[in-house]
Protein backbone atom coordinates (compact mmCIF):
# COMPACT_ATOMS: atom_id res chain seq x y z
CA UNK A 1 0.00 0.00 0.00
CA UNK A 2 1.21 3.42 -1.04
CA UNK A 3 2.08 6.34 1.54
CA UNK A 4 0.64 9.02 -0.12
CA UNK A 5 1.42 12.32 1.45
CA UNK A 6 -0.62 15.59 1.09
CA UNK A 7 1.89 18.43 -1.07
CA UNK A 8 1.89 21.91 -0.01
CA UNK A 9 -0.59 22.66 -3.11
CA UNK A 10 -2.89 19.83 -1.48
CA UNK A 11 -2.99 21.39 1.65
CA UNK A 12 -3.53 24.99 0.46
CA UNK A 13 -6.17 23.67 -1.86
CA UNK A 14 -7.92 21.80 0.86
CA UNK A 15 -7.86 24.98 3.13
CA UNK A 16 -9.19 27.25 0.37
CA UNK A 17 -12.01 25.26 -0.31
CA UNK A 18 -12.67 25.37 3.42
CA UNK A 19 -12.55 29.08 3.25
CA UNK A 20 -8.94 28.84 6.03
CA UNK A 21 -5.68 30.62 5.89
CA UNK A 22 -3.68 28.30 7.35
CA UNK A 23 -3.71 24.64 9.40
CA UNK A 24 -2.70 26.71 12.94
CA UNK A 25 -6.14 28.19 12.83
CA UNK A 26 -7.98 25.12 12.54
CA UNK A 27 -7.04 25.22 16.32
CA UNK A 28 -7.58 28.97 17.28
CA UNK A 29 -10.05 27.58 19.95
CA UNK A 30 -7.24 25.45 22.04
CA UNK A 31 -6.10 28.55 24.49
CA UNK A 32 -2.53 29.20 23.79
CA UNK A 33 -1.51 28.24 27.00
CA UNK A 34 -2.59 24.51 27.02
CA UNK A 35 -1.00 23.81 23.34
CA UNK A 36 2.71 22.20 23.14
CA UNK A 37 4.79 24.34 21.30
CA UNK A 38 7.81 21.98 20.99
CA UNK A 39 8.05 18.41 21.94
CA UNK A 40 10.83 18.18 24.75
CA UNK A 41 13.12 15.62 25.29
CA UNK A 42 12.53 14.51 21.50
CA UNK A 43 15.46 14.60 20.06
CA UNK A 44 15.94 15.69 16.57
CA UNK A 45 15.52 13.26 13.49
CA UNK A 46 17.70 10.73 12.37
CA UNK A 47 18.49 9.10 9.61
CA UNK A 48 16.71 5.46 8.62
CA UNK A 49 20.16 4.31 9.19
CA UNK A 50 20.67 5.56 12.48
CA UNK A 51 17.04 4.68 13.96
CA UNK A 52 18.02 0.99 12.74
CA UNK A 53 20.96 1.12 14.92
CA UNK A 54 19.46 2.67 17.40
CA UNK A 55 16.71 0.32 17.52
CA UNK A 56 18.74 -3.09 17.22
CA UNK A 57 20.77 -1.81 20.18
CA UNK A 58 17.67 -1.43 22.09
CA UNK A 59 16.08 -4.55 21.14
CA UNK A 60 19.56 -6.44 22.11
CA UNK A 61 18.86 -5.71 26.01
CA UNK A 62 16.25 -8.02 25.87
CA UNK A 63 18.85 -10.64 25.30
CA UNK A 64 17.83 -14.45 24.56
CA UNK A 65 16.62 -15.32 27.99
CA UNK A 66 14.85 -18.44 28.43
CA UNK A 67 11.53 -17.32 29.76
CA UNK A 68 9.59 -19.14 33.33
CA UNK A 69 7.13 -16.31 33.40
CA UNK A 70 3.51 -15.82 32.92
CA UNK A 71 1.21 -13.90 35.00
CA UNK A 72 -1.08 -13.31 32.53
CA UNK A 73 0.82 -13.70 29.17
CA UNK A 74 2.42 -16.97 27.77
CA UNK A 75 5.13 -17.75 25.48
CA UNK A 76 4.55 -20.47 23.18
CA UNK A 77 5.31 -21.41 20.13
CA UNK A 78 4.11 -19.72 16.76
CA UNK A 79 4.22 -21.33 13.70
CA UNK A 80 5.71 -19.41 10.59
CA UNK A 81 2.62 -19.80 8.48
CA UNK A 82 1.08 -17.73 11.32
CA UNK A 83 2.49 -13.92 10.72
CA UNK A 84 3.11 -15.04 7.27
CA UNK A 85 -0.56 -14.63 6.63
CA UNK A 86 -1.13 -12.27 8.78
CA UNK A 87 0.79 -9.97 7.58
CA UNK A 88 -0.41 -10.19 3.96
CA UNK A 89 -1.53 -6.74 2.49
CA UNK A 90 -4.72 -8.16 2.30
CA UNK A 91 -5.51 -8.31 5.73
CA UNK A 92 -2.54 -6.34 7.06
CA UNK A 93 -3.58 -3.05 5.83
CA UNK A 94 -7.31 -3.83 6.15
CA UNK A 95 -8.31 -2.08 8.98
CA UNK A 96 -12.23 -1.48 8.43
CA UNK A 97 -14.36 -0.20 11.51
CA UNK A 98 -17.58 0.07 9.79
CA UNK A 99 -19.87 -2.65 8.27
CA UNK A 100 -19.93 -0.52 4.44
CA UNK A 101 -15.99 -0.89 4.36
CA UNK A 102 -15.39 -4.23 5.75
CA UNK A 103 -14.41 -7.15 3.50
CA UNK A 104 -16.02 -10.03 3.26
CA UNK A 105 -12.15 -11.82 4.02
CA UNK A 106 -12.04 -9.67 7.03
CA UNK A 107 -15.36 -10.87 8.13
CA UNK A 108 -14.88 -13.97 7.44
CA UNK A 109 -12.12 -14.15 9.55
CA UNK A 110 -14.06 -12.67 12.39
CA UNK A 111 -16.74 -15.38 12.04
CA UNK A 112 -14.08 -18.18 12.57
CA UNK A 113 -12.65 -16.84 15.02
CA UNK A 114 -16.02 -15.99 16.95
CA UNK A 115 -16.53 -19.84 16.05
CA UNK A 116 -13.58 -21.23 17.63
CA UNK A 117 -14.11 -19.14 21.09
CA UNK A 118 -17.60 -20.56 21.43
CA UNK A 119 -16.47 -24.11 20.34
CA UNK A 120 -13.61 -23.82 23.01
CA UNK A 121 -15.49 -22.01 25.89
CA UNK A 122 -18.91 -24.30 25.19
CA UNK A 123 -20.92 -21.35 25.12
CA UNK A 124 -23.70 -20.23 22.57
CA UNK A 125 -22.16 -16.86 20.80
CA UNK A 126 -19.08 -14.81 20.65
CA UNK A 127 -18.14 -11.36 19.76
CA UNK A 128 -15.02 -10.87 17.34
CA UNK A 129 -13.03 -9.88 19.96
CA UNK A 130 -12.12 -7.22 22.95
CA UNK A 131 -8.95 -5.17 23.13
CA UNK A 132 -7.24 -7.66 25.79
CA UNK A 133 -8.16 -10.15 28.59
CA UNK A 134 -8.32 -7.28 31.28
CA UNK A 135 -10.67 -4.99 29.73
CA UNK A 136 -12.49 -7.83 28.56
CA UNK A 137 -13.28 -8.57 32.02
CA UNK A 138 -14.22 -5.14 32.77
CA UNK A 139 -16.57 -5.29 30.03
CA UNK A 140 -17.74 -8.80 31.66
CA UNK A 141 -18.46 -6.82 34.81
CA UNK A 142 -20.41 -4.01 33.19
CA UNK A 143 -22.26 -7.08 31.18
CA UNK A 144 -23.10 -8.91 34.00
CA UNK A 145 -24.87 -5.77 35.39
CA UNK A 146 -26.91 -4.99 32.40
CA UNK A 147 -27.90 -8.58 31.97
CA UNK A 148 -29.16 -9.39 35.18
CA UNK A 149 -31.93 -7.00 35.83
CA UNK A 150 -33.32 -8.14 39.23
CA UNK A 151 -30.07 -7.84 40.95
CA UNK A 152 -30.29 -3.98 41.95
CA UNK A 153 -26.84 -4.21 43.73
CA UNK A 154 -24.50 -4.27 40.66
CA UNK A 155 -21.95 -6.05 43.20
CA UNK A 156 -19.99 -8.46 41.97
CA UNK A 157 -17.66 -11.02 43.89
CA UNK A 158 -14.32 -10.36 42.28
CA UNK A 159 -12.05 -12.81 44.30
CA UNK A 160 -8.09 -12.01 44.91
CA UNK A 161 -6.91 -15.22 42.92
CA UNK A 162 -7.94 -13.32 39.57
CA UNK A 163 -5.18 -11.93 37.75
CA UNK A 164 -4.26 -8.82 39.71
CA UNK A 165 -3.73 -6.64 36.75
CA UNK A 166 -6.69 -7.30 35.47
CA UNK A 167 -8.80 -6.46 38.48
CA UNK A 168 -7.25 -3.12 38.77
CA UNK A 169 -7.98 -2.54 35.42
CA UNK A 170 -12.35 -4.16 35.72
CA UNK A 171 -11.71 -1.54 38.80
CA UNK A 172 -11.19 1.60 37.17
CA UNK A 173 -13.30 0.90 34.22
CA UNK A 174 -16.28 0.16 36.40
CA UNK A 175 -16.35 2.42 39.13
CA UNK A 176 -17.14 5.68 37.40
CA UNK A 177 -20.30 3.41 36.92
CA UNK A 178 -21.20 2.52 40.36
CA UNK A 179 -20.07 -1.03 40.29
CA UNK A 180 -19.05 -2.67 43.39
CA UNK A 181 -16.17 -5.21 43.01
CA UNK A 182 -16.59 -7.05 46.23
CA UNK A 183 -13.09 -9.38 47.07
CA UNK A 184 -13.10 -12.80 48.25
CA UNK A 185 -9.96 -14.09 50.12
CA UNK A 186 -8.33 -17.34 49.20
CA UNK A 187 -7.80 -20.83 50.86
CA UNK A 188 -3.96 -20.49 52.60
CA UNK A 189 -3.81 -23.97 51.80
CA UNK A 190 -5.12 -24.32 48.18
CA UNK A 191 -4.93 -21.02 46.64
CA UNK A 192 -8.28 -21.28 45.06
CA UNK A 193 -11.33 -19.22 46.37
CA UNK A 194 -11.97 -20.13 49.92
CA UNK A 195 -15.90 -21.65 49.95
CA UNK A 196 -15.86 -21.00 53.78
CA UNK A 197 -15.78 -17.70 53.29
CA UNK A 198 -18.17 -17.61 50.65
CA UNK A 199 -20.73 -18.87 52.63
CA UNK A 200 -20.87 -15.28 54.38
CA UNK A 201 -22.72 -14.08 51.30
CA UNK A 202 -25.43 -16.29 50.90
CA UNK A 203 -28.91 -14.66 50.27
CA UNK A 204 -27.05 -11.33 49.41
CA UNK A 205 -27.82 -9.29 46.47
CA UNK A 206 -25.33 -10.55 44.35
CA UNK A 207 -24.77 -9.47 40.50
CA UNK A 208 -22.18 -12.15 39.81
CA UNK A 209 -19.60 -13.75 40.70
CA UNK A 210 -16.04 -14.09 38.28
CA UNK A 211 -14.00 -17.24 38.55
CA UNK A 212 -11.08 -17.34 36.55
CA UNK A 213 -10.04 -21.04 35.61
CA UNK A 214 -6.99 -21.66 36.34
CA UNK A 215 -6.36 -18.85 38.65
CA UNK A 216 -3.46 -16.37 38.73
CA UNK A 217 -1.69 -18.79 41.34
CA UNK A 218 -1.73 -21.40 38.36
CA UNK A 219 -4.24 -23.79 40.77
CA UNK A 220 -7.67 -24.81 39.25
CA UNK A 221 -10.92 -23.54 41.40
CA UNK A 222 -13.47 -25.83 41.57
CA UNK A 223 -15.41 -24.27 39.10
CA UNK A 224 -18.26 -26.60 39.29
CA UNK A 225 -19.03 -25.82 42.66
CA UNK A 226 -18.60 -22.34 42.60
CA UNK A 227 -21.17 -22.10 39.80
CA UNK A 228 -23.67 -24.07 41.64
CA UNK A 229 -23.41 -21.91 44.52
CA UNK A 230 -24.04 -18.70 41.97
CA UNK A 231 -27.36 -20.05 40.50
CA UNK A 232 -28.39 -21.11 44.35
CA UNK A 233 -28.16 -17.02 45.53
CA UNK A 234 -29.21 -16.29 42.20
CA UNK A 235 -25.46 -14.64 40.87
CA UNK A 236 -24.09 -14.69 37.17
CA UNK A 237 -20.90 -16.70 36.75
CA UNK A 238 -18.26 -15.10 35.00
CA UNK A 239 -15.77 -16.93 34.01
CA UNK A 240 -12.23 -15.83 33.04
CA UNK A 241 -10.28 -18.73 31.26
CA UNK A 242 -7.02 -19.52 29.33
CA UNK A 243 -8.49 -20.72 26.16
CA UNK A 244 -5.11 -23.06 25.77
CA UNK A 245 -6.65 -24.85 29.20
CA UNK A 246 -9.59 -25.16 28.01
CA UNK A 247 -8.28 -28.24 25.62
CA UNK A 248 -8.00 -30.35 28.60
CA UNK A 249 -10.44 -28.46 31.44
CA UNK A 250 -14.11 -28.34 31.37
CA UNK A 251 -15.26 -25.35 29.57
CA UNK A 252 -17.36 -22.72 31.06
CA UNK A 253 -20.19 -23.30 29.18
CA UNK A 254 -20.45 -26.49 31.08
CA UNK A 255 -19.61 -25.61 34.51
CA UNK A 256 -22.04 -26.66 37.11
CA UNK A 257 -26.26 -26.67 36.37
CA UNK A 258 -26.05 -24.94 32.87
CA UNK A 259 -22.77 -23.27 32.40
CA UNK A 260 -21.38 -20.05 32.92
CA UNK A 261 -23.26 -16.63 31.65
CA UNK A 262 -20.29 -15.24 30.42
CA UNK A 263 -16.82 -16.23 29.48
CA UNK A 264 -13.42 -14.28 28.63
CA UNK A 265 -10.28 -14.00 28.72
CA UNK A 266 -7.31 -13.00 26.71
CA UNK A 267 -6.63 -15.08 23.38
CA UNK A 268 -2.90 -13.95 23.58
CA UNK A 269 -1.42 -17.78 23.92
CA UNK A 270 -2.87 -18.19 20.17
CA UNK A 271 0.08 -16.80 17.75
CA UNK A 272 0.50 -13.39 19.78
CA UNK A 273 4.06 -12.96 20.86
CA UNK A 274 5.25 -11.58 24.10
CA UNK A 275 5.90 -7.69 23.60
CA UNK A 276 5.87 -5.56 26.49
CA UNK A 277 2.41 -5.71 27.50
CA UNK A 278 0.49 -6.02 24.39
CA UNK A 279 -0.99 -5.09 22.47
CA UNK A 280 -3.17 -8.90 23.36
CA UNK A 281 -6.47 -9.41 22.18
CA UNK A 282 -9.49 -10.10 24.32
CA UNK A 283 -12.42 -12.27 23.87
CA UNK A 284 -15.71 -12.68 24.94
CA UNK A 285 -18.60 -15.35 24.60
CA UNK A 286 -21.77 -15.66 26.61
CA UNK A 287 -25.05 -17.40 26.48
CA UNK A 288 -27.45 -16.79 23.92
CA UNK A 289 -30.15 -14.75 26.34
CA UNK A 290 -27.60 -12.17 27.77
CA UNK A 291 -26.61 -11.63 23.30
CA UNK A 292 -28.23 -8.31 23.09
CA UNK A 293 -26.20 -6.79 26.40
CA UNK A 294 -22.90 -8.35 24.77
CA UNK A 295 -20.19 -5.43 23.98
CA UNK A 296 -18.22 -5.13 20.75
CA UNK A 297 -19.84 -6.97 17.67
CA UNK A 298 -20.76 -10.07 15.69
CA UNK A 299 -20.29 -11.57 12.74
CA UNK A 300 -22.88 -13.59 11.27
CA UNK A 301 -22.78 -15.88 8.15
CA UNK A 302 -26.13 -15.41 5.47
CA UNK A 303 -26.70 -16.09 1.81
CA UNK A 304 -27.30 -13.24 -0.54
CA UNK A 305 -29.69 -12.96 -3.23
CA UNK A 306 -27.82 -15.71 -5.66
CA UNK A 307 -27.07 -18.05 -2.18
CA UNK A 308 -24.27 -17.47 -1.83
CA UNK A 309 -22.29 -17.57 1.21
CA UNK A 310 -21.75 -14.11 2.46
CA UNK A 311 -20.48 -12.22 6.17
CA UNK A 312 -21.81 -9.33 7.53
CA UNK A 313 -21.32 -7.78 11.11
CA UNK A 314 -24.40 -8.18 12.86
CA UNK A 315 -26.77 -7.32 16.26
CA UNK A 316 -24.80 -3.83 16.10
CA UNK A 317 -27.69 -1.76 17.01
CA UNK A 318 -25.91 -1.34 20.53
CA UNK A 319 -22.59 0.06 19.14
CA UNK A 320 -21.46 2.99 19.51
CA UNK A 321 -21.90 4.42 16.40
CA UNK A 322 -25.88 3.81 16.57
CA UNK A 323 -26.47 5.01 20.47
CA UNK A 324 -23.44 6.97 21.03
CA UNK A 325 -23.60 7.14 24.81
CA UNK A 326 -26.31 4.58 25.41
CA UNK A 327 -23.94 1.88 23.73
CA UNK A 328 -23.48 -1.05 25.37
CA UNK A 329 -19.93 -0.27 25.47
CA UNK A 330 -17.60 2.72 24.30
CA UNK A 331 -14.72 0.55 23.32
CA UNK A 332 -17.01 -0.70 20.11
CA UNK A 333 -14.21 -2.23 17.92
CA UNK A 334 -12.35 -5.60 18.20
CA UNK A 335 -8.44 -6.59 17.99
CA UNK A 336 -8.09 -7.16 14.38
CA UNK A 337 -5.12 -8.27 13.18
CA UNK A 338 -4.24 -10.15 16.41
CA UNK A 339 -7.41 -11.91 16.56
CA UNK A 340 -6.42 -12.84 12.93
CA UNK A 341 -3.26 -14.07 13.98
CA UNK A 342 -5.37 -16.24 16.41
CA UNK A 343 -7.71 -17.49 14.44
CA UNK A 344 -4.51 -18.65 11.70
CA UNK A 345 -3.02 -20.03 14.55
CA UNK A 346 -5.65 -22.23 15.89
CA UNK A 347 -6.65 -23.37 12.80
CA UNK A 348 -3.23 -24.80 12.24
CA UNK A 349 -3.27 -26.89 15.29
CA UNK A 350 -6.75 -27.99 15.81
CA UNK A 351 -8.60 -29.73 18.39
CA UNK A 352 -5.82 -32.05 18.69
CA UNK A 353 -3.04 -30.01 18.00
CA UNK A 354 -4.07 -27.92 20.93
CA UNK A 355 -4.74 -30.65 23.15
CA UNK A 356 -1.13 -31.56 23.08
CA UNK A 357 0.03 -28.06 23.83
CA UNK A 358 -2.00 -27.50 26.84
CA UNK A 359 -0.83 -31.12 27.58
CA UNK A 360 2.84 -30.50 27.30
CA UNK A 361 2.66 -27.36 29.47
CA UNK A 362 0.99 -29.07 32.15
CA UNK A 363 3.63 -31.59 31.96
CA UNK A 364 6.39 -29.18 31.71
CA UNK A 365 4.93 -27.14 34.76
CA UNK A 366 4.85 -30.29 36.64
CA UNK A 367 8.52 -31.01 35.76
CA UNK A 368 9.81 -27.78 36.90
CA UNK A 369 7.94 -27.81 40.06
CA UNK A 370 9.31 -31.14 41.00
CA UNK A 371 13.12 -30.14 40.11
CA UNK A 372 12.45 -26.93 41.68
CA UNK A 373 11.05 -27.64 45.38
CA UNK A 374 14.02 -30.92 45.02
CA UNK A 375 16.24 -27.49 45.99
CA UNK A 376 16.49 -26.93 49.77
CA UNK A 377 14.60 -23.84 50.82
CA UNK A 378 11.99 -24.52 47.95
CA UNK A 379 8.51 -25.67 48.17
CA UNK A 380 5.16 -25.27 46.63
CA UNK A 381 3.56 -22.92 48.35
CA UNK A 382 -0.33 -24.59 47.55
CA UNK A 383 -1.65 -27.89 47.05
CA UNK A 384 -3.84 -29.58 44.60
CA UNK A 385 -4.20 -29.46 40.79
CA UNK A 386 -2.69 -26.62 38.43
CA UNK A 387 -2.68 -26.04 34.84
CA UNK A 388 0.88 -24.55 33.26
CA UNK A 389 1.99 -22.21 36.50
CA UNK A 390 2.77 -22.41 40.09
CA UNK A 391 3.51 -20.70 43.41
CA UNK A 392 6.51 -21.49 44.93
CA UNK A 393 8.39 -20.14 47.98
CA UNK A 394 11.76 -19.34 49.31
CA UNK A 395 13.31 -19.14 52.13
CA UNK A 396 14.93 -15.36 51.41
CA UNK A 397 13.67 -12.01 49.65
CA UNK A 398 12.79 -13.28 45.55
CA UNK A 399 13.90 -10.16 43.70
CA UNK A 400 17.61 -10.49 44.50
CA UNK A 401 17.14 -13.92 43.40
CA UNK A 402 15.29 -13.01 40.05
CA UNK A 403 18.64 -10.17 39.51
CA UNK A 404 20.78 -13.19 39.24
CA UNK A 405 19.18 -15.71 37.61
CA UNK A 406 18.67 -12.87 34.82
CA UNK A 407 22.52 -12.33 34.74
CA UNK A 408 22.91 -15.56 34.36
CA UNK A 409 20.31 -15.39 30.98
CA UNK A 410 17.22 -16.93 33.08
CA UNK A 411 13.36 -14.77 33.62
CA UNK A 412 12.86 -17.09 36.68
CA UNK A 413 9.14 -15.53 37.21
CA UNK A 414 6.90 -12.99 39.05
CA UNK A 415 7.44 -11.91 42.63
CA UNK A 416 4.46 -11.83 44.03
CA UNK A 417 5.49 -9.66 47.16
CA UNK A 418 3.69 -6.70 45.93
CA UNK A 419 0.49 -8.29 45.58
CA UNK A 420 0.18 -10.68 47.58
CA UNK A 421 2.53 -9.71 50.33
CA UNK A 422 0.92 -12.19 52.76
CA UNK A 423 2.89 -15.60 51.18
CA UNK A 424 6.26 -14.04 51.82
CA UNK A 425 8.85 -14.79 49.47
CA UNK A 426 6.70 -16.16 46.55
CA UNK A 427 7.55 -16.64 43.26
CA UNK A 428 5.06 -17.49 40.45
CA UNK A 429 6.60 -19.50 38.01
CA UNK A 430 5.76 -20.89 34.34
CA UNK A 431 7.02 -23.76 32.31
CA UNK A 432 4.62 -24.05 28.55
CA UNK A 433 6.01 -26.40 25.52
CA UNK A 434 8.59 -24.19 24.33
CA UNK A 435 10.68 -25.19 27.55
CA UNK A 436 12.85 -28.64 27.29
CA UNK A 437 13.47 -31.12 30.02
CA UNK A 438 16.90 -29.22 29.34
CA UNK A 439 15.93 -25.60 29.91
CA UNK A 440 14.41 -26.78 32.88
CA UNK A 441 17.43 -28.76 34.47
CA UNK A 442 19.23 -25.65 33.42
CA UNK A 443 17.05 -23.70 35.71
CA UNK A 444 17.33 -25.88 38.35
CA UNK A 445 21.03 -25.85 38.47
CA UNK A 446 21.25 -22.27 38.49
CA UNK A 447 19.54 -21.34 40.90
CA UNK A 448 21.09 -24.78 42.97
CA UNK A 449 24.62 -22.39 42.88
CA UNK A 450 22.25 -19.22 43.89
CA UNK A 451 20.81 -20.60 46.71
CA UNK B 1 -50.00 8.01 5.92
CA UNK B 2 -50.15 6.73 9.49
CA UNK B 3 -53.25 5.24 11.61
CA UNK B 4 -53.49 7.51 14.73
CA UNK B 5 -56.75 6.85 16.80
CA UNK B 6 -58.85 8.74 18.32
CA UNK B 7 -59.26 8.27 21.81
CA UNK B 8 -55.87 7.42 22.78
CA UNK B 9 -53.16 10.01 24.12
CA UNK B 10 -49.63 10.54 22.52
CA UNK B 11 -45.82 12.43 23.26
CA UNK B 12 -43.66 14.09 21.09
CA UNK B 13 -41.60 11.23 21.23
CA UNK B 14 -44.48 8.50 19.40
CA UNK B 15 -45.39 6.64 22.66
CA UNK B 16 -49.21 6.22 22.70
CA UNK B 17 -51.23 6.10 26.31
CA UNK B 18 -54.49 4.47 26.35
CA UNK B 19 -56.90 4.32 29.78
CA UNK B 20 -57.75 0.87 30.95
CA UNK B 21 -61.17 0.55 32.77
CA UNK B 22 -59.36 -0.11 36.08
CA UNK B 23 -57.55 2.99 36.07
CA UNK B 24 -54.54 1.58 34.66
CA UNK B 25 -52.65 2.66 31.57
CA UNK B 26 -51.25 1.15 28.52
CA UNK B 27 -48.53 1.94 26.43
CA UNK B 28 -46.91 1.40 23.21
CA UNK B 29 -45.37 2.97 20.71
CA UNK B 30 -46.99 4.53 17.83
CA UNK B 31 -47.81 3.86 14.03
CA UNK B 32 -45.61 6.40 12.94
CA UNK B 33 -42.86 5.06 15.36
CA UNK B 34 -43.03 1.49 14.17
CA UNK B 35 -42.74 2.72 10.39
CA UNK B 36 -39.66 5.02 11.15
CA UNK B 37 -37.76 1.93 12.93
CA UNK B 38 -38.71 -0.88 10.04
CA UNK B 39 -38.67 -4.52 11.13
CA UNK B 40 -38.57 -4.88 14.79
CA UNK B 41 -36.01 -7.44 15.70
CA UNK B 42 -35.78 -7.36 19.69
CA UNK B 43 -38.19 -5.41 22.25
CA UNK B 44 -36.81 -5.04 25.97
CA UNK B 45 -39.70 -4.73 28.35
CA UNK B 46 -39.54 -3.57 31.78
CA UNK B 47 -40.46 -5.67 34.45
CA UNK B 48 -43.30 -5.41 36.95
CA UNK B 49 -42.83 -3.60 40.27
CA UNK B 50 -40.25 -1.25 38.76
CA UNK B 51 -41.13 2.12 39.61
CA UNK B 52 -40.84 5.19 36.41
CA UNK B 53 -40.91 8.90 36.31
CA UNK B 54 -42.34 10.79 33.43
CA UNK B 55 -39.49 10.52 30.74
CA UNK B 56 -38.03 7.89 32.26
CA UNK B 57 -36.36 5.39 29.53
CA UNK B 58 -38.81 2.55 30.17
CA UNK B 59 -38.43 0.47 27.25
CA UNK B 60 -35.85 -0.54 24.35
CA UNK B 61 -37.34 -1.14 20.69
CA UNK B 62 -34.74 -2.31 18.54
CA UNK B 63 -34.71 -3.03 14.69
CA UNK B 64 -31.78 -4.06 12.48
CA UNK B 65 -30.71 -0.43 12.04
CA UNK B 66 -30.71 0.86 15.24
CA UNK B 67 -32.12 0.20 19.08
CA UNK B 68 -34.27 3.18 20.83
CA UNK B 69 -35.38 4.10 24.17
CA UNK B 70 -39.06 4.34 24.49
CA UNK B 71 -39.62 7.01 27.24
CA UNK B 72 -43.10 6.36 30.07
CA UNK B 73 -45.02 9.20 29.03
CA UNK B 74 -46.63 8.92 32.74
CA UNK B 75 -45.13 8.29 36.27
CA UNK B 76 -46.12 4.68 38.27
CA UNK B 77 -45.53 1.46 38.89
CA UNK B 78 -45.09 -1.48 35.87
CA UNK B 79 -47.84 -3.35 36.08
CA UNK B 80 -46.85 -5.92 33.46
CA UNK B 81 -44.31 -5.52 30.31
CA UNK B 82 -45.84 -7.12 27.07
CA UNK B 83 -44.15 -11.00 27.18
CA UNK B 84 -45.16 -11.99 23.94
CA UNK B 85 -42.61 -8.95 22.31
CA UNK B 86 -40.27 -10.98 23.65
CA UNK B 87 -40.57 -13.81 20.74
CA UNK B 88 -42.81 -11.96 18.81
CA UNK B 89 -41.28 -8.61 18.58
CA UNK B 90 -42.77 -7.57 14.92
CA UNK B 91 -46.44 -7.64 16.46
CA UNK B 92 -45.45 -3.85 17.04
CA UNK B 93 -44.98 -3.27 13.90
CA UNK B 94 -48.32 -5.63 12.80
CA UNK B 95 -50.67 -3.97 15.47
CA UNK B 96 -48.51 -0.97 17.55
CA UNK B 97 -51.90 -0.14 19.13
CA UNK B 98 -53.06 -3.37 20.07
CA UNK B 99 -51.51 -6.87 20.39
CA UNK B 100 -48.28 -4.94 20.11
CA UNK B 101 -48.13 -2.92 23.66
CA UNK B 102 -45.52 -2.29 25.55
CA UNK B 103 -46.55 -2.24 28.97
CA UNK B 104 -48.89 -1.45 31.96
CA UNK B 105 -48.66 0.87 34.14
CA UNK B 106 -50.56 1.57 37.63
CA UNK B 107 -49.78 5.11 36.78
CA UNK B 108 -49.68 8.40 39.51
CA UNK B 109 -50.82 10.99 37.01
CA UNK B 110 -53.54 11.11 35.15
CA UNK B 111 -53.12 9.77 31.07
CA UNK B 112 -55.51 13.69 30.17
CA UNK B 113 -52.42 15.24 31.19
CA UNK B 114 -49.92 13.48 28.74
CA UNK B 115 -49.51 16.37 26.11
CA UNK B 116 -51.26 15.31 23.07
CA UNK B 117 -54.64 14.33 21.45
CA UNK B 118 -54.74 12.61 18.49
CA UNK B 119 -54.85 15.89 16.27
CA UNK B 120 -52.14 17.25 18.46
CA UNK B 121 -50.03 14.27 17.49
CA UNK B 122 -51.05 14.51 13.51
CA UNK B 123 -49.76 18.21 13.86
CA UNK B 124 -46.25 17.07 15.08
CA UNK B 125 -45.33 14.18 13.23
CA UNK B 126 -46.86 16.99 9.89
CA UNK B 127 -44.18 19.11 10.85
CA UNK B 128 -41.94 16.56 10.46
CA UNK B 129 -40.88 16.25 14.01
Amino acid sequence: MPYIPHTAEDVRAMLDRIGVDAIESLFDEIPRALRVEELAGVPAALSEMEVSRLAAARADQDGRRLNFIGAGAYEHHIPAPVWALATRGEIYSAYTPYQAEASQGTLQMMYEFQSMIAGLTAMDVANASLYDGASALAEACLMAVRAHRRSKSARILMPSTVNPVWRRVAGVITEGQGLVLEPVPYDPARGVIDATVLERFQGQDLTAIVIQQPNYFGQLEDAEALTRFARANGALVIAAVNPVSLALLTPPGEWGEGGADIACGDAQPFGVPLSSGGPYVGFMACRMEHVRQMPGRIAGRTVDLDGKNGYTLTLQAREQHIRRGKATSNICTNQGLLMTAATIHLALLGPAGLERVAGACAARTRELVASLTALPGVRAAFAGPRFHEAVLQFGRPVAPLLEALAAAGIVGGHDLSRDYPELGHALLVCATETRTAEDIEHYARTLARLT
Amino acid sequence: MSDIPDDLRYTKSHEWVRTLPDGSVEIGITDHAQQSLGDLVFVEVPEAGRVLAAGDGCAIVESVKAASDVYSPLGGEVIAGNAQLASQPELINQDPYGQGWILRLKPSGRAADVPLDAAGYAAEIATGS
